[in-house]
């Protein structure tokens, strides 16, 4: 309350001030043309800028409210200064009101300060402001305490600046601790911004990784290492006989077998012990609860940041009102800084102009619309049959794996040819799809959005097929754990009762960790899978870019000078930056993590070496071999469909891990689980040994059906709920959009009839406003009587007025608040007078009334 | 205000901090900006000048065509345009001094509000100063956006058509020029103004 008391105070001060410089101002010019200037600077200022300042000053003033605000701050301390010049005198006794009008002005000084920087006046006005309104906020900002609280108050006033002070170094100190920043600033520049989203998605990656890294290492990893059973004490951790000969190859290390798969980077190293270490650490609980908060923890980022873009896509509403407005006045991009980038931003700007002109000059134009339609059936027939074959593909290939696995010396080729495969398919069948596309003819944002789906199908066809492949793998494994299960346990049985046979002593000699028969540990098996998938991943991407990229821009660039054409601007050219494949194989990439890291905990820090080396890599890759998009797309509207993409491979990749948990019995001899009938028992095991009774007894109620049952049923209903409302809102949302286009097309015809006809409207309207045009012509009078003995035609000092208002330096908040009262409730009676200077009312076009929805003037209508 | 530099780091590329305090309150952008900024800014600034007058960088002005060697400026179809609204040159040259170049700076950092960035942008389209985009600003407009090379200009009915349409759907009063708040009205609903960086 008190502010809009203030704000209405201020404006007062405003408005008369603004007509009393305005009265100086007639006065001015009247006496004498070109000292008026000189006249003005004498009277309003103590420190005498430039007179080119003080001009522009001065128009700034009559556009800009804000700017008048300031400039009445300035007058106000003026005056002010000879006050408190008085003041300095008798300063023994300052009174009350004083002291209170001081405590306004240092309060409107420091408002000043924080609002300077959104206003648009020139660096120097705002400086020499700036200057002058700490330099007074200085100086008296001390003197308002009263007597003893003088000191403490001066005291609390340094502390909070040097805390405002520190809060600006600290930002300063955050941005500068902005990875990459500097960076995707520079390939955003010579690229576009589309180019530079897919870095920022990347470091976004890398920050979630890093968390995800941070969790298992410290959670798990580390503690495993530091205080778990250490290598070779017990089967689950040792090289087992028959590898050891060859178990510090290379060629066995790059497989991931030997000394590497029984090392805490697998699910298999971990030990069933409950507690380890002197901490009392709850492994197996921990590696649980570690596996369950990295989804999530995922899950929680990416709808957040979901989200929070559909906050911001919301928020500047999709009306299609101003197509050709915002492409001409906004689709430069004012980051390139690239001749070339340019060049392409042209071509792309100007074939935008032409599409839009056509889709405007015939929006529905479906001629042979059967052949098209023929196309494109036959299209996606095409890339169905290419999918189903891919996934047949790839499943034949992970059968024949399980039969090379079980024989003995295969070659390279035979160990890999799963990775192998699906990498050929991921490097081959997108611009497959690309070639199919062609025949659609869609536009070319639909079609990306085609292409995007299409090879996201692929990719998740593969990784599916791979996954029910791997399901055949463990479901074999599982048959064979149960025979190998015997076989161990008769044999250290066996052990056992020869020992004891033997007749020696109590205690038998144990039996070699490296000797013990043991299952096929299917759980590390799977992680294996996931990791050599991983890595095969990396290293195809490097090579692509490698060759693909590096190769190619050398080979164009130097045996262009010996070659019969123009190899740059003709066949292989150099390569553009591939967006889309890019994320895609990021979002994929980040699934075989999500999905792999329980199974293998030292997944999440290969990736995250991986997101480190790729930013720099690519970085350097695209600014020395890639050339800009022909077709520079504006990046901000699909991310939020990477996104969304992002958030289905979570929710895929969350599928197979939940049933390997809820419905599969881990292995009896590896892994923190082993002994279990199912994972998740290590909850249950918990909560019954180390919660107080009652805790398992309201688990026990919480996991009862019944009870669980209805919670989902008020899920489900809260959903709905939810939804209902959120779909009202819509629908008023869009109601109220239609009403601001239906009052929209109102002004515009309002306006356009009362410039031209309609005299009968106007004098209802004049006969509607008899109480404003009361207040008004007394004024109006005066300003006559005041203008005429100075010889003055009303018409000029109208039209000087207007020459001030329709000032080339128009301020930020438009023009509404520029005219002064009388001026603005006078326009329609001086309109039926003068109707044959059109020009006069409304010079240059700028509107003297409100602009609608901007201002709270006074309506005209 | 730009003395003893020397003492700082021995390179006449150094703000002093007091002035950087200053220049970081008055800017319109974010410190992010203008951290990178004000030491950058003023180092880049002192780059455009000749190597005798880097000492006193703060009162000379740069010439228009130092400014265009810019890369961000250079490729930027209104470069001369940008230079004539920063410069507060008295003689009409375009030259800037370090307060232009930093307004500069400032209005087209990340965080300078859509006011002040649809301000600017307002007078950088104004191609005679006049406080109003007709239709041969809108022209010379399109022109620029369309590049220098011949098969890349619109015909004359399709210029035509284009301001056509551009004025009817921007020019809210009907008098065949758009001013500031018509144009404000427009921009501040386009989704891509003043938007530039992604957040993920």
């Amino acid at each position: 309350k008190d502010k809009e008391e203030d704000e209405s105070k201020e404006e007062d001060s405003c408005s008369q001030e603004n007509e009393a410089s305005r009265r100086k101002n007639y006065q001015g010019k009247n006496s004498g043309g070109k000292n008026a200037g000189e006249d003005r600077s004498r009277q309003r200022g103590k420190k005498a800028p430039t007179k080119d300042q003080k001009e522009s000053e001065n128009k700034e003033k009559k556009v800009n409210k804000k700017g008048k605000e300031g400039e009445s701050k300035q007058k106000k301390d003026r005056k002010n200064s000879t006050s408190t010049s008085s003041n300095s005198s008798d300063e023994e006794s300052p009174s009350e009101e004083e002291l209170a009008m001081l405590m306004e002005q240092v309060e409107q000084k420091k408002k000043l300060i924080s609002t300077m920087r959104n206003k648009p006046w020139r660096m120097v006005k705002k400086l020499s402001v700036l200057r002058e309104a700490q330099a007074f906020v200085e100086k008296f900002e001390g003197a308002l305490g009263k007597g003893k609280g003088k000191k403490l108050y001066a005291y609390k006033m340094m502390m909070a600046k040097k805390w405002v002070k520190f809060k600006r170094d600290f930002d300063n100190f955050k941005t500068q601790c902005i990875p990459w920043e500097m960076k995707i600033k520079e390939v955003e520049s010579h690229f576009g911004s589309s180019v530079a989203s897919y870095f920022i998605f990347l470091r976004w990656m890398y920050g979630v990784n890093l968390v995800l890294f941070g969790l298992i290492f410290g959670l798990v990893i580390i503690p495993e290492v530091l205080m778990g059973m250490p290598y070779g004490s017990m089967p689950r951790k040792t090289v087992p006989r028959a590898e050891q000969a060859t178990a510090m190859d290379f060629s066995v290390l790059w497989d991931f077998e030997g000394y590497i798969k029984y090392s805490a980077l697998f699910y298999g190293y971990y030990n069933n012990q409950r507690t380890i270490g002197w901490l009392k650490y709850r492994l197996p609980m921990a590696y649980f609860m570690v596996g369950v908060s990295v989804f999530g923890y995922s899950l929680m980022v990416v709808i957040r940041s979901m989200a929070r873009n559909a906050n911001e896509s919301t928020a500047d509403g999709d009306d299609d009102n101003f197509i050709f407005s915002w492409k001409m006045f906004t689709s430069w991009d004012y980051l390139i800084g690239n001749p070339e980038t340019a060049d392409n931003k042209f071509a792309s700007i100007t074939t935008s102009f032409k599409e839009s002109i056509v889709d405007e000059q015939e929006s529905n134009k479906d001629e042979n619309i059967h052949l098209r339609r023929f196309l494109r059936v036959l299209a996606n027939v095409l890339i169905i049959c290419c999918l189903c074959g891919s996934g047949y593909l790839i499943y034949f290939v992970v059968k024949r794996s399980q039969t090379f696995s079980k024989m003995q010396n295969v070659g390279w080729y035979e160990r890999n040819e799963v990775e192998i495969v699906m990498s050929l398919l991921g490097m081959f069948c997108p611009p497959l799809f690309e070639t199919i596309a062609a025949l659609e003819n869609y536009h070319p944002r639909i079609g990306l959005k085609w292409q995007l789906g299409r090879i996201f199908a692929l990719f998740l066809g593969n990784l599916y097929t791979f996954l029910l492949a791997l399901m055949d793998d463990v479901n074999e494994k599982l048959a064979e754990e149960d025979v190998v299960k015997n076989i161990t346990h008769w044999t250290l049985l066996g052990h056992h009762n020869s020992s004891m046979g033997n007749g020696s002593s109590a205690t038998p000699p144990p039996l070699d960790p490296a000797d013990v028969p043991r299952g096929p540990c299917w759980e590390t098996t799977v992680g294996i899978e996931f990791v050599r998938l991983t890595v095969s991943d990396i290293l195809v991407t490097y090579i692509t870019i490698l060759v693909g990229d590096f190769i190619r821009a050398c080979f164009v660039r130097f045996v262009n000078y010996c070659w019969c054409w123009d190899l740059e601007a003709g066949f292989p050219s150099y390569a553009e930056f591939d967006i889309s494949g890019n994320v895609l194989g990021l979002v994929f990439n980040q699934g075989m993590i999500w999905m792999g890291s329980f199974y293998a905990p030292g997944l999440v820090g290969i990736n995250v070496l991986r997101l480190l080396t790729s930013m720099y890599f690519q970085c350097w890759a695209v600014m020395s071999s890639n050339v800009p998009h022909e077709r520079v797309f504006k990046a901000s509207k699909s991310n939020n469909f990477y996104m969304g993409l992002l958030l289905l491979i979570l929710f895929l990749s969350l599928l197979p891990v939940a049933y390997t948990i809820m419905s599969l019995p881990p292995s009896f001899d590896c892994g923190p689980f082993s002994g279990k009938k199912r994972m998740y028992e290590v909850i249950q095991e918990t909560i019954e040994l180390d919660f107080p009774l009652f805790v398992a007894k309201i688990f026990s109620y919480v996991a009862n059906p019944g009870l669980i049952i209805p919670a989902i049923l008020l899920m489900v209903l809260a959903i709905y709920y939810l939804n209902a409302v959120a779909e009202a809102y819509q629908r008023a949302n869009a109601e109220l959009k239609k009403k601001m286009q239906m009052q929209r097309e109102e002004e515009k015809n309002k306006r356009n009839n009362k410039t031209s006809t309609n005299p009968m409207m106007q004098d209802l309207e004049d006969l509607f406003t008899p109480s404003t045009k009361n207040e008004s012509q007394p004024k109006q009078a005066e300003d006559k009587k005041r203008d005429s003995p100075h010889g003055n035609s009303p018409v000029r000092t109208q039209g000087k007025a207007a020459a001030l208002d329709g000032s080339p330096m128009p301020g930020g908040r438009g023009a509404a608040f520029t005219p002064p009262p009388h001026v603005l409730v006078t326009q329609p009676l001086t309109l039926g007078v003068r109707a044959p200077y059109p020009g006069q009312h409304r010079p240059r076009g700028h509107p003297l009334g409100p602009v609608p929805g901007r201002g709270r003037g006074q309506p005209r209508y | 205000m730009c003395a003893a530099e020397a003492a700082m780091g021995g390179s006449a590329s150094v703000l002093p901090r007091e002035a950087l305090d200053e220049y970081q309150r008055a800017a319109s952008c974010h410190r992010a900006a203008l951290v990178l900024a004000s030491s950058r800014a003023y180092k880049r600034f002192s780059e455009l000048l000749p190597k005798e007058e880097r000492e006193n960088a703060c009162s000379t002005r740069v010439p228009k065509s130092r400014i265009l060697t810019l890369p961000e400026l250079r490729a930027n179809p209104f470069q001369h345009r940008i230079c004539h609204v920063f410069s507060t040159s008295d003689d009409g040259d375009d030259s800037m001094s370090f307060e232009d170049f930093l307004d500069m700076l400032s209005a087209f950092s990340d965080s300078a509000t859509s006011d002040i960035k649809s301000h600017y942008a307002f007078r950088i389209f104004d191609f005679d100063d006049d406080g109003a985009l007709d239709r041969k600003d809108l022209e010379k407009l399109v022109n620029c956006l369309t590049g220098q090379g011949e098969e890349s200009r619109l015909s004359s009915t399709e210029m035509e058509q284009l301001i056509q349409n551009i004025l009817e759907e921007s020019d809210i009063d009907k008098d065949g020029t758009i001013n500031i708040s018509e144009f404000q009205h427009v921009v501040s609903r386009s989704p891509d103004f003043a938007r530039y960086s992604v957040r993920s």
